[in-house]
């Protein structure tokens, strides 16, 4: 176990590396530049930029600075927030998108779950064709949609919540509800199917032979191996949602990492997309990790190798 | 029984949303809380990228500046492009070139410390220090002596134009008269700056200096940075020591970055802001039709127009040019396809640069000529003329522009224009490189004179971009930014730019106007040209 652990920590400080690598490669790709204004500045001016932001290095050395910079943790100045460090961004965007994203996850399992269990446990009746109607409905509503109609609905019809900003206690309802929704869908329908080829398997129906109870089979016996695809789902899924969806963000104002993930694209300011970037690929690395071990714990049949 | 539970569950339910449905929409909204509490909410777009006014480029910031900083001369209250007394409480020129401003007396930053001439003279040394790196630096080059310390000709800065002949008395010597330098001195590259400050965390030039972050910005507008909270809101409160602090009538402004235009609106009909930046282009046209007591719409200071590359074959050509000009429909465009009270742009030069100026309105539609020009340059009937791509970068309304003028060169010269969209790094790549025949081009005046948009066409300059150039303009540039005479200069600046229209290296569209949404009760926050505003008088009256 440990074994297991420590090489999937080397494996994925690698990964890490490597994401610096082709994100650095990239971001010298485009053209274009950190100085991104249609007014002409001064040749003089534009040196002095450069070489503030060792621009004028060759770019294996360039690359070589990145690498110090987070091997280090000594990290680099975001080129558009003047006198910013990248971490000092992600440290304020983070925590914001992890609250809505945390709480989305927590609503898209409290949705999708019970709503997917419910649906294979009646196979082909209208309940469940009503609840898979439902998850494709929320699988194909791009997030751009579905978040204007809850900010309309709830926030410029009812009143019941702001329709933008982040200011009142209650501002993360309608973001999360949105991405809640979204992802709410994938998780019934994976829960859906997984749970039915599960039922199907020969020892439930042991299980059922000993006499155990309906609800024993299901919640017990059944639902501990339907919920390793689900599982699965939720390592990349939670990355994701923890660090911030660019377009709840931005229809719901939210100060979260999403928005700066956009922007720096934008903006040209290769360091913030390198160093979100960073940050993302690690986060899937340690939550697919945990991931695993979870699995092991849930799944006999799995064993965790080096 | 069973369904008595049922029922009173049922019930009990109900009266529960009923309840939070009361509660939730009798909430006072934050317009309202703010109107009580006097301050201001105002929609900024982007996040502003530095508080630094010396490394900011950006429209975000300029808001933010007008409400931190105050220059030598400050936006007037009734009209926030004319002029009033500043950090400055009067000035004199001699012959528009030497300029003598005399500080405020009681003039202080925001910690207590006194305002001096000195503060201005180091201010000006700073954004001119090379290795600053300062966007904006040029703007001072009218200053005499400017450009040669920022390229390192000069290395004293006292040879550059400006002294402190005493604490309260600041001498600014410009290279030739400018009669129009009150209204630059507006402009934030112009702001004093606070060495106190500044230096307390680091070195003249450092750009990476923590002198912005709300604990230690020290300023001198009539409102101080309280809270910035990135991507957030920036609140500002209140500046005691400003010397004009009992005329300041908020208590504070909260600057939103909402950078979508969508969620702007949408916030703003939630009553989350008093004032928009912007608003969505397709909704303009049912605010204006309905008449919405928040709609508002106010002329800039801006032009949009096409530059050709004249480096490249058949655009070298003036008669082309003039030919692609002429079938332009200015009207329709604004008419049709703008929809939001643009002026078709008749020359170079929007209306209200200087009243005694005479724009030469040389620009209209008109079809037979043009077919007649193209002809004469060797494309009769458009035969033979090369494919070619009017370059914008991505944008939805560019694109829709883009399209209707490549309809017109097909409809009226029968010439094939395609539409090329690049994202902004490379669209501004690709036209410093001139690797582009047509591209969309935005600029907005810095000062009120027509010589902010005319003096970038000049041979060489970084601005100008399309390859063009006559020994004539530059010539009559020249000998206007050297005549005193304000009429005489005038003349020589409509005579330029009656040449300019004629060569056209750019072909004018339309002539900019500010659409954004403000609610009744704020009074006092007027229409700019140059979108200066002079906070100080804008007040709250629900």
């Amino acid at each position: 176990m440990i074994r297991f652990i420590v090489s999937r920590i080397v494996q994925g400080i690698i990964v890490i590396f490597a994401v610096i690598t082709i994100t650095f490669t990239l971001s010298k790709m485009v053209p274009g530049g950190a100085v991104r204004n249609e007014r002409f500045i001064t040749e003089e001016a534009r040196k002095a930029q450069d070489e503030y932001y060792g621009l004028n290095k060759p770019w294996i050395v360039q690359l070589g600075l990145q690498f110090k910079h987070y091997a280090t943790l000594d990290l680099p100045e975001s080129y558009h927030y003047k006198g910013r460090g990248v971490d000092e961004i992600i440290a304020s965007g983070f925590p914001i998108s992890a609250a809505v994203g945390g709480a989305a996850l927590l609503i898209a399992l409290a949705v999708g779950v019970p709503l997917g269990a419910y649906a294979a446990l009646r196979p082909n009746t209208l309940e469940d064709r009503t609840s898979t109607v439902a998850a494709t409905l929320g699988i194909c509503t791009p997030s751009m949609v579905l978040g204007p109609l809850i900010a309309l609905l709830f926030g410029l019809k009812l009143r019941w919540f702001n329709a933008s900003g982040w200011f009142d206690a209650s501002d993360w309802v309608l973001p999360a509800l949105t991405l809640g929704i979204i992802y709410s869908a994938y998780i019934a329908r994976l829960t859906r199917g997984s749970l039915r080829e599960t039922l199907a398997q020969e020892f439930i129906r042991t299980a059922r032979a000993k006499g155990a109870s309906e609800s024993s089979v299901v919640f017990l016996h059944a639902m501990k191996l339907a919920c390793l695809p689900v599982l699965n789902f939720l390592g990349p899924a939670a990355a994701g949602l923890l660090t911030g969806s660019f377009i709840v963000e931005t229809v719901f104002q939210l100060p979260g990492l999403g928005q700066f993930f956009i922007s720096a694209a934008t903006n040209g300011d290769h360091q913030l997309t390198i160093a979100i970037s960073v940050f993302y690929a690690a986060l899937i690395v340690s939550f697919n990790l945990l991931v695993d071990i979870l699995q092991a714990a849930l799944n006999p049949r799995i064993r965790l190798q080096a | 029984m069973r369904w008595i539970f049922r029922i009173l569950f049922l019930a009990a339910c109900l009266s529960g949303i009923a309840w939070f449905h009361h509660v939730r929409t009798h909430r006072p909204t934050r317009v309202e809380e703010a109107n009580r509490a006097g301050i201001l909410l105002a929609g900024n777009g982007s996040e502003p990228a530095t508080l630094d006014p010396h490394l900011a480029s950006g429209q975000p910031e300029h808001l933010i500046f007008h409400a931190l900083f105050e220059g030598l001369i400050a936006p007037a209250p009734d009209n926030p492009d004319g002029d009033a007394p500043g950090a400055a409480a009067t000035w004199t020129s001699d012959h528009f070139t030497v300029w003598t401003f005399k500080l405020q007396p009681q003039g202080r930053w925001s910690d207590g410390t006194p305002l001096t001439a000195a503060d201005f003279v180091y201010s000006y040394q700073r954004i001119l220090t090379a290795q600053l790196g300062a966007d904006y630096a040029s703007m001072l080059y009218p200053m005499l002596n400017a450009e040669e310390f920022h390229t390192g000709k000069i290395k004293d800065f006292s040879q550059v134009g400006v002294k402190a002949l005493d604490p309260l008395t600041l001498q600014i010597t410009l290279k030739g008269p400018a009669p129009y330098l009150p209204s630059m001195l507006k402009h934030y590259a112009w702001f004093p700056l606070p060495k106190q400050a500044i230096e307390k965390f680091g070195k003249m030039t450092d750009r990476n200096t923590r002198w912005t972050r709300p604990a230690n910005m020290v300023c001198n507008g009539p409102f101080k940075l309280k809270s910035w909270q990135v991507n957030q809101a920036l609140e500002v409160e209140r500046n005691p020591q400003y010397w004009d602090a009992t005329t300041v009538k908020l208590n504070g402004i909260i600057f939103l970055p909402i950078s979508s235009d969508t969620t702007e609106e949408l916030a703003f009909n939630d009553g989350q802001l008093h004032v928009t930046l912007t608003m969505p282009l397709s909704k303009i046209p049912a605010y204006s039709e309905s008449k919405s007591p928040y709609y508002h719409n106010d002329p800039l200071l801006s032009v949009y127009m096409y530059r050709c590359n004249t480096k490249k074959k058949p655009f070298d050509n003036p008669l082309v040019r003039r030919a692609l000009a002429l079938a332009i429909d200015r009207e329709s465009i604004t008419r049709n396809i703008l929809r939001a009270g643009q002026q078709p742009a008749t020359g170079l030069t929007p209306p209200g640069c200087n009243a005694d100026y005479k724009v030469p309105n040389i620009m209209r539609f008109d079809p037979a000529e043009a077919r007649r020009l193209l002809a004469e340059a060797g494309f009769p009937d458009g035969k033979g003329f090369p494919p070619f791509d009017i370059l914008i970068n991505t944008s939805e309304s560019h694109r829709s522009l883009a399209q209707a003028v490549q309809a017109m060169w097909k409809e009226h010269l029968h010439i094939p224009a395609g539409v090329l969209n690049q994202d902004w790094g490379v669209y501004l790549e690709s036209q410093r490189k001139f690797d582009y025949q047509i591209a969309r081009f935005g600029w907005v005046g810095d000062y009120l004179d027509p010589s902010t948009f005319l003096a970038i066409w000049q041979t060489g300059d970084g601005n100008n971009n399309t390859g063009w150039g006559s020994k004539r303009y530059d010539e009559l540039i020249r000998q206007s930014f050297l005549e005193a005479d304000s009429g005489k200069r005038l003349q020589l600046l409509s005579e330029a730019e009656t040449l300019l229209l004629n060569e056209v290296p750019m072909l004018p569209i339309y002539w900019y106007t500010h659409s954004y949404l403000m609610r009744p009760e704020v009074k006092g926050l007027l229409p700019s040209l140059l979108q200066h505003r002079c906070y100080k008088a804008v007040e709250l009256r629900p």
